[in-house]
């Protein structure tokens, strides 16, 4: 038989292949019910696009196998197992991974094995109930083509002795390869793992056992493999997370040492084992195999010293610095420590003959750390673009002394070249996704931001780079990346195309701009998975990558396709006769107290903490997760709160320095729709001044649901009725660009990306603050409101904000009505880039309706017919329309 | 029982179906090429599907060439006979579509167990035929099983993707009356192909272990799945590697591809295969890709130079054709298939049961 298939094999999409080389094969558990409250509520909420989310995590944060449990009371199990996994089918970046089907009861398992394609692993079977039950159920697990979990358990009760594992592990494994003929490598005994240092004397040998069971097992049963779940070894000291963390990385670490080579180990709650204290790393070790009497309450009695976690925090400060050179410069690479770098690396440089060779040595060996604990789950974003502030650090100190050399030059990995393109000023994410990958060895050429696509080509071709990286937020620069797609395919080019960006999708990327460039595009959300995309697009053998992706691309572009043609929509005539109907005979109308235009220029920001709204910022650090419950998540809260409070220093700084300069303008003008669709803006001499147009919703409604537009909320002058519209402009971004500047040359990207992020959300609030001012005070319709922070996040607030660009409106030529209307660049500065994106970035602008039944919406697709009636009230071509609306409009024009 | 065992009973009845485990050691066996690009030549009215029997029959029968078996018995033997002698080894049965999944199209669930037990005697008789002329080169039937038109691990929906048109217990139980009636028929060998979802195969692959089981018997069992382009994945996105993993947990006489591909296209893929199964190997690939009129018109003779790099290789022991491929393709196959030797496997374990 061909040696291959002696070992473990399964397989999702792809295969997963257990062999003596593949170290230590993790499981994800999050995807459990019993082990995670977060992945119950959302199961028992039938939330399963989250659920997903929880899984693709797992995936993307290494797990080699998906553990799927859905064992609780209150849930139908069989229907709970079936759909998720169905679901997963349907996702292939989960999918590619194998599936353990997790479950107690045998109905489950057998639902879960009815819908894999690939060949699972069933956890578990044991002779618990008697050898006819066990034999049933292995050889249907054989027949549904799975792999075991065999527990060490049986008629009389679980394995606790060294002596009952290997019984009962040897019985078990002569049945099923003698009498149901299962293939012994398909076999894995969980010989199970029991807490240790309980007080209790009998357990004292219970992770000794453990070890020497699994090496029994792998020495004495040929071809099977042995797994468990670590985290059961720590039990006894819940809560204390210092203890718990470097118990399960020495147990993983000798466990591993004995022969087993897969389990469920929760990598947040691991410390990496030559980091783990050597006093609390021998008083763990000496319980788990017996070396003392006292080794119990010796580990107990340090436990009680290490309970307040910051204490420990402070001792190992001052301990990891008596660490050889190499650990040190490791260890504040990887805890993102820039304190004694220089003087490190200056050591480093006197130890070596070329400076260079402390790049390639000491920091790339640290930097190697980093990258493996981020590939595999351990470290999180914030966590790696840290790192990277050292190491800029460390560089930056060792250039002189590289340059002063000749030859001195650094290998990289690949050249990326990174853009915002033309008429985009926004670039948090892009600034991300370059830390990432320069912290991953990637020499990265940032173009910066509105950057036009000549110099994109031009620059990709002088300097030979391997990858274009383009990046975006507003909508018209979906079009920009259309276009720059186009022009390199004219140029010839074959250089990857990757495509970021908050408004950027798999669907645009696979339907707009895959077409058009015959070499690979790839559509990436988060910076994790840049490492990986790049990883692979720039291996030597990249072939089979490059057609995975294309092929991926033209099936998801094909059924994109059919999707969209099933939506129904009715014409603008008909959707303009179910407009929103309010009642204007009854319908309140209020004149704003004031009147015409104001500006706010010296304005104190510290206002605004209040008002912040922090999920969208955890999010742009791709840490998913509303604030406040983020910072107490099982898997992210950790890095949450770490985030949060360096975001609160830096916010500190800014108030108390005045670092950034916050201005607004407003105005309220008394208004009439006209034409269904107009809004029609007066003086005060009520002639007319200018014209908000805005766009009607054409899908296909429910009987009483109307096709909105805007427009609805403003008495139509036909009424007789004087109602009133405001709109506004406010920006905290003056000061962003020279603070980040200030940063960068520090190289600290980290504080470079958090000042954006920062003047990003103090825009936010400060339109949340205006509109409340404009509520309360100037248009006064709100005047006894009194709303907490949570509750205007909700948008609980009677009338709206909706702002050109955004779902209610998306179309950006408003913005240029805005400018004008409010002389919006000479009363405060902020100005239009010629994809209308605002500049500084940190701005945000829009209207006010103050009608009770004013609502956001989102306008959805609208067909040819509006198109031309909209190009027309614009006075543009139809082609210069299609431009600016292309992203919403039902088919391509 | 152990192949050796086996060969010391050859000749009785019984055991006769291990003939195909003999065979394959001896030499590269060749399987037909497509029995539906055969039966277009003759041109079926409407009235020729019905025959006699059906002549009332209130569904529309043109296109059902599974039926073909029962009402133009006659033609399906015809074919048989011209691929055994274009130096076919194993014909296949014509029940490609023989399933209540199948038949659902036509009204004709009812008869299922009929059309497949008809279809295999059909087949089992020319074989007989051919192996009586000549006993040194015995012919075997392989059972068709296709893969019906649905698909148990992805959705027909986009907007609803937990839903599922068929699940794995329809597949069981109508694999099960289809496996049955082959079997009843006299076939030597199941052939499972044209995988294009893992999960239907694995469901077939469950009613065939449970039809052995009940009646304790031994049947060898073909496997072919099918890549669908250059992607090199299954339809349902698996790879080779993990197409291979997903339906090695039974023992198995072949393992292979057919359909979609060209045996050009394949090539690359049947490589990867064979470097990683210690089951036998099979392919039947399409004549080439089908041209602008969605033709087949690769010659007998290109077709013939692709396998012929497979034989080079050594990839291959059981080669024949799919859609497009007619008797003039088998004869090129079978004339170059004589002059190599068959793939190696290290060990005959595979055959064991």
């Amino acid at each position: 038989m061909n040696k291959q298939n002696k070992y473990l094999t399964l397989s999702g999409l792809e295969p997963l292949v257990v062999t003596p080389e593949s170290n230590f094969i993790n499981v994800g558990e999050r995807t459990n019910v019993t082990g995670s409250r977060k992945f119950l509520r959302l199961i028992k909420e039938e939330n399963y696009n989250e659920a997903l989310e929880v899984a693709r995590h797992q995936v993307d944060g290494g797990a080699q196998i998906l553990d799927v449990n859905m064992d609780e009371g209150m849930l139908d199990g069989v229907y709970a197992m079936t759909k998720f996994l169905n679901l997963i089918a349907s996702e292939p970046d989960i999918s590619r991974i194998p599936i353990m089907i997790d479950s107690s009861k045998w109905e489950i398992i057998e639902a879960g094995l009815k819908v894999v394609q690939g060949k699972s692993v069933v956890n578990s079977i044991s002779l618990k109930e008697g050898e006819e039950a066990f034999i049933h159920h292995a050889k249907l697990v054989k027949r549904y083509g799975a792999a075991v979990i065999v527990m060490a358990f049986d008629e009389n009760g679980q394995a606790d002795t060294y002596e009952r594992r290997i019984e009962i592990c040897k019985r078990s494994y002569d049945i099923l390869v003698d009498k149901v003929k299962f293939q012994p490598q398909d076999i894995i005994f969980d010989p199970n793992i029991f807490p240790v240092a309980t007080g209790m004397e009998e357990h004292r040998k219970n992770a000794l056992d453990f070890f020497n069971a699994t090496k029994w097992i792998r020495e004495n049963l040929p071809y099977a493999n042995v797994s468990g779940g670590v985290s059961n070894v720590s039990f006894s000291f819940r809560g204390n997370d210092t203890v718990r963390e470097a118990m399960h990385a020495s147990f993983l670490y000798h466990a591993i040492q004995h022969g087993m080579n897969l389990g469920i180990v929760n990598p947040a709650m691991l410390e990496v084992y030559d980091e783990i204290n050597p006093e609390l790393l021998e008083l763990v070790e000496d319980v788990f195999f017996d070396r003392r009497d006292d080794a119990t309450e010796r580990l107990l009695d340090y436990a009680e010293t290490v309970k307040g976690n910051k204490k420990e925090a402070e001792v190992t400060i001052l301990e990891w610095r008596n660490e050889p050179l190499q650990n040190r410069i490791t260890h504040a690479l990887v805890k993102g420590i820039d304190a004694f770098i220089i003087e490190d690396v200056e050591e480093a440089r006197k130890s070596v003959s070329r400076p260079i060779e402390v790049i390639e040595g000491h920091l790339m060996i640290g930097m190697n750390v980093v990258g493996d604990l981020f590939g595999s789950g351990k470290m999180f974003l914030p966590q790696v673009v840290k790192s990277a502030r050292v190491m800029k650090k460390a560089v930056a100190y060792l250039q002189p002394f590289i340059e002063a050399e000749k030859d001195g030059k650094q290998e990289f990995a690949g050249k990326i070249l990174m853009a915002t393109v033309k008429g985009d000023v926004h670039d948090i994410g892009k600034n991300i996704v370059s830390v990432v990958l320069g912290c991953n060895n990637y020499e990265i050429v940032d173009l910066g931001v509105m950057v036009p696509p000549e110099k994109i080509i031009e620059t990709a071709i002088r300097e030979k780079v391997d990858i274009i990286g383009l990046s975006g937020l507003i909508t018209p620069s979906l079009d920009e990346m259309v276009y720059v797609s186009k022009e390199m395919e004219k140029k010839n080019l074959n250089i990857p195309l990757i495509i970021g960006g908050a408004t950027t999708s798999r669907a645009h990327t696979s339907v707009k701009i895959a077409p058009h460039y015959n070499h690979t595009v790839v559509h990436i959300n988060d910076a994790s998975r840049a490492v990986t995309v790049v990883g692979n697009l720039l291996q030597q053998d990249n072939k089979v990558f490059k057609e995975q992706i294309r092929e991926e691309y033209d099936k998801f572009r094909e059924q994109f396709l059919n999707r969209t043609k099933e939506k129904e929509y009715v014409s603008i005539i008909e959707a303009r006769k179910n407009k929103l109907q309010i009642d204007w005979n009854t319908s309140e109308i209020i004149k704003p107290k004031q009147l015409g235009i104001q500006v706010i220029e010296a304005f104190d920001i510290k206002k605004l903490e209040g008002y912040i709204d922090w999920s969208p910022f955890f999010r742009s650090w791709d840490l998913h997760g509303r604030y406040p419950d983020i910072l107490t998540d099982d898997v992210v809260g950790e890095q949450a709160k770490e985030l949060f409070t360096d975001a609160k220093a830096l916010l500190k700084r800014i108030f108390d320095e005045k670092l950034l300069k916050a201005k607004a303008v407003f105005g309220l003008f008394p208004a009439n729709t006209i034409n269904d669709d107009d809004i029609e803006i007066y003086n005060e001499e009520g002639k007319i001044e200018y014209k908000f147009l805005t766009l009607r919703q054409q899908s296909k409604k429910r009987e009483g649901v109307p096709n909105i537009a805007l427009a609805d909320f403003i008495a139509p002058k036909s009424s007789g009725k004087q109602d009133y519209v405001g709109a506004f402009c406010v920006s905290t971004g003056f000061g962003t660009e020279e603070l980040a500047k200030q940063f960068e040359a520090n190289h600290d990207d980290y504080n470079s990306i958090m000042i954006k992020a920062l003047a990003d959300r103090l825009a936010e609030a400060f339109a949340e603050y205006l509109h409340k001012e404009v509520r309360v005070n100037h248009w006064s319709y709100a005047q006894n409101e009194s709303l907490t922070n949570e509750e205007l996040i909700k948008e609980n607030y009677k009338g709206i904000r909706p702002a050109p660009g955004y779902p209610a409106c998306p179309d950006h030529l408003e913005k240029t009505t805005i400018w004008k209307l409010l002389n919006v660049k000479e009363n405060i500065g902020v100005e239009l880039t010629e994809s209308l994106a605002m500049w500084p970035a940190a701005s945000v602008s829009g209207y006010y309706f103050a009608n009770p039944e004013a609502k956001y919406f989102g306008l959805g697709k609208i067909t040819e017919d509006q198109l031309e009636d909209y190009a027309k009230r614009r006075s543009i071509s139809n082609e210069e329309a299609i431009k600016w609306l292309n992203p919403n409009l039902a088919t391509e024009l | 029982m152990s192949v050796r065992a086996q060969s010391r009973t050859m000749f009785n009845k019984e055991n006769i179906m291990s003939d195909i485990k003999l065979e394959i050691q001896k030499r590269i066996l060749v399987l037909d090429g497509a029995m539906g690009t055969m039966l277009q030549r003759y041109k079926f009215t409407e009235e020729d599907y019905r025959g006699e029997r059906f002549k009332d029959y209130p569904t529309s029968l043109k296109g059902n060439n599974d039926l073909l078996s029962l009402t133009q018995p006659k033609a399906i033997a015809e074919v048989h006979r011209l691929y055994f002698e274009a130096g076919a080894d194993i014909v296949e049965t014509n029940t490609f579509s023989g399933t209540t999944i199948g038949m659902a199209d036509y009204n004709m669930e009812d008869l299922v167990y009929e059309l497949n037990y008809e279809s295999a005697k059909i087949a089992k008789q020319v074989a007989d035929e051919f192996t009586q002329k000549n006993p040194s080169q015995p012919r075997f039937v392989a059972g068709s099983i296709g893969p019906t038109n649905r698909t148990a691990s992805l959705s027909p929906d986009v907007n609803r993707p937990e839903y599922r048109a068929i699940t794995f217990d329809d597949l069981r139980v109508a694999y099960k009356q289809q496996v049955e009636a082959l079997i009843d028929g006299g076939v030597d060998v199941l052939l499972v192909e044209t995988i294009f979802d893992t999960l239907n195969a694995k469901a077939c692959l469950f009613a065939i272990e449970e039809v052995k089981e009940e009646r304790n018997i031994d049947i060898p069992i073909m496997v072919s799945g099918t890549i669908t382009d250059a992607s090199g994945r299954t339809l349902s996105g698996q790879t080779v590697e993990a197409f291979l993993a997903s339906i090695s947990h039974i023992p198995l006489l072949s393992v292979g591809f057919n359909c979609a591909l060209g045996a050009e296209q394949l090539k690359p893929y049947l490589q990867r295969l064979s470097n990683e199964t210690e089951f036998y190997t099979s392919a039947h690939p399409n004549a080439g890709l089908p041209n602008a009129f969605g033709e087949y018109d690769q010659s007998p003779k290109q077709m013939q130079a692709f396998i012929e790099e497979y034989l080079q290789d050594g990839l291959i022991n059981i080669i024949g054709g799919c859609c497009g491929t007619n008797p003039e393709h088998i004869k090129a196959i079978a004339e170059v298939a004589k002059k190599y030797k068959p793939r190696n496997i290290v060990c005959s374990s595979a055959v064991e049961n």
